[in-house]
């Protein structure tokens, strides 16, 4: 199967802003596997129930990069109720679509943040 | 930017003297080779003219030898057309885990049809493993198709010792030898092979041309029905341009050609292991010279893929990543690669056209991606 990516897809995958790691995280969220293909773990730090930033390290495609990276804005200077509402379809229009098969990063990415704010939730 | 092209399994540039001696057939030798007029008598001769040309090259006879419109036909016709002609001998098939999707899927709508097919396993270094291949043989078997080099890993099966079980046992030996046909050298007599398939687009020949032997005797159910070209097998109007186009880039290749080739595909592989983490897929031995098949330990085959086209590099991933399944490639499944390295897979593929310095300058690319990669992935 072929398929093109969105300009917005690639410009993340080459040029993310949003990668690595935080020191002492707040919250840190673990999700794929190697075996199926992407893992990604984001990393939260909160302040005031306030999310003061997010960093991700991912192994995975382009889309899945890229959905990292978009999240880690996203969800930058959200309470963690409105966090908790970011949703898979709201990436997927910001990243102008992706191909069919690549629409399970998305989820993979709103997944991540579910956990590593359950993370955070359960070491306050 | 820097053009560096590496993906030569998947077509390659047609050469220019191919471009050159088809070009005259477009524009004034555009006779149909059925006509008895002149102008499709100059057609005629330059069609029976190359067919000498491929038959020699596998030491065929040029009646052995039809023009198809490329790979694919030539293994529809050479695989249903045994299968369907011999079905009232025998309904089963032995094919091998690892071969291109032309024949896989041939075997697997034939598996739907009646007929049962035997799946040859592949051992950790790409080689058909010949024991099962001869237990699987009963008294209902009238085919055995399995590639001649194979189009991830680039190795090269021993047809020979095949092509002698096949004859022992009196069955039809087809091998799909797309991959290495004139870069590998293939005698039918020696070989006993009965049907062998060709395509042109991956010598620097031109698209949607390609041809199949089919040994002296050999009846296979026609399937394209239409006229009586090409000796009855094969309908239609014979792509003139095409075929005179094939057999000159079979006739441009030369020995010094692959013995390069193969230097500089050892060189690559030699360059691309210093990098951690990396693992050759298939035989360095009996590997088909233009073939380089690297995992790369914790990174994305894709993200691999699109950072290099990024610098202007063309490779592919062996992993059909894109799949909705998120399978990753059968033939690295049949070496028993693990799904993780699988999906970390990279094909550099060479022709002759490739120099040291893109060489060079790949390797570099490949250094930087990496390393770029693994620094923004959480398995280290």
């Amino acid at each position: 199967m072929s398929f093109k990516y969105s300009d917005e897809v690639l410009k993340r995958f080459r040029n993310p802003v949003n990668a690595g790691k935080i020191e002492n995280p707040g919250g840190v969220g673990v999700v794929g596997n190697r075996n199926c293909g992407d893992v990604m773990h984001l990393y939260l730090k909160v302040e005031n129930n306030v999310i003061k930033d997010v960093k991700f390290e991912t192994l995975g495609c382009a889309a899945a990069l890229a959905f990292s990276d978009l999240l880690c804005d996203i969800a930058k200077n959200k309470t963690i109720e409105q966090a908790l509402k970011i949703t898979k379809d709201e990436l997927v229009k910001e990243l102008g679509g992706v191909p069919a098969p690549k629409l399970h990063c998305s989820l993979l990415a709103v997944d991540a943040l579910h956990k590593a704010i359950e993370d955070f939730q359960k070491k306050k | 930017m820097k053009k560096v092209y590496l993906d030569n399994a998947a077509t390659t540039q047609v050469a220019k003297e191919v471009v050159e001696v088809m070009q005259p057939y477009f524009l004034e030798k555009y006779g149909n080779a059925s006509c008895l007029h002149s102008w499709g008598q100059e057609a005629r001769d330059a069609v029976e003219q190359s067919r000498k040309v491929i038959a020699e090259k596998i030491n065929a006879e040029p009646e052995e030898i039809i023009f198809t419109g490329g790979g694919s036909e030539s293994n529809n016709l050479a695989i249903k057309g045994t299968a369907f002609q011999l079905k009232d001998k025998g309904n089963h098939i032995i094919t091998s885990e690892f071969e291109h999707p032309a024949v896989l899927n041939i075997c697997k709508a034939l598996g739907k049809k009646g007929f049962e097919v035997t799946y040859v396993a592949i051992d950790k270094n790409g080689f058909v493993n010949l024991e099962q291949l001869k237990n699987s043989i009963t008294n209902k078997t009238v085919l055995v198709s399995i590639m001649h080099a194979n189009n991830e890993i680039g190795t090269i099966q021993n047809i020979n010792e095949i092509g002698n079980i096949c004859k022992e046992n009196n069955i039809v030996f087809h091998t799909d030898a797309v991959q290495s046909f004139a870069k590998v050298p293939i005698d039918v007599k020696k070989e006993n092979i009965t049907l062998a398939s060709f395509s042109a687009h991956k010598l620097h020949g031109p698209k949607g041309i390609g041809a199949l032997y089919i040994k002296k005797a050999t009846k296979l159910k026609k399937q394209i029905d239409g006229g009586h070209q090409e000796f009855n097998q094969r309908s239609g109007t014979e792509n003139v341009p095409g075929i005179i186009g094939f057999a000159k880039a079979v006739e441009v290749i030369t020995e010094k050609n692959i013995e390069n080739i193969t230097e500089f595909r050892n060189y690559l592989i030699n360059e691309l292991l210093k990098i951690k983490g990396t693992a050759l897929n298939g035989s360095q031995d009996n590997r088909l010279c233009n073939n380089v098949s690297i995992s790369f330990k914790n990174v994305e085959g894709e993200s691999i893929l699109l950072s290099l086209d990024d610098k202007g590099v063309a490779v592919t991933t062996s992993s059909a990543c894109t799949s909705s399944k998120l399978e990753s490639s059968h033939v690295l499944k049949a070496i028993g690669l693990k799904s993780e390295d699988a999906h970390g897979t990279i094909r550099f593929t060479l022709s002759k056209y490739t120099t040291k310095e893109e060489l060079d300058y790949t390797i570099e690319s490949v250094r930087g991606i990496i390393k770029k990669l693994r620094g923004i992935s959480p398995l280290k």
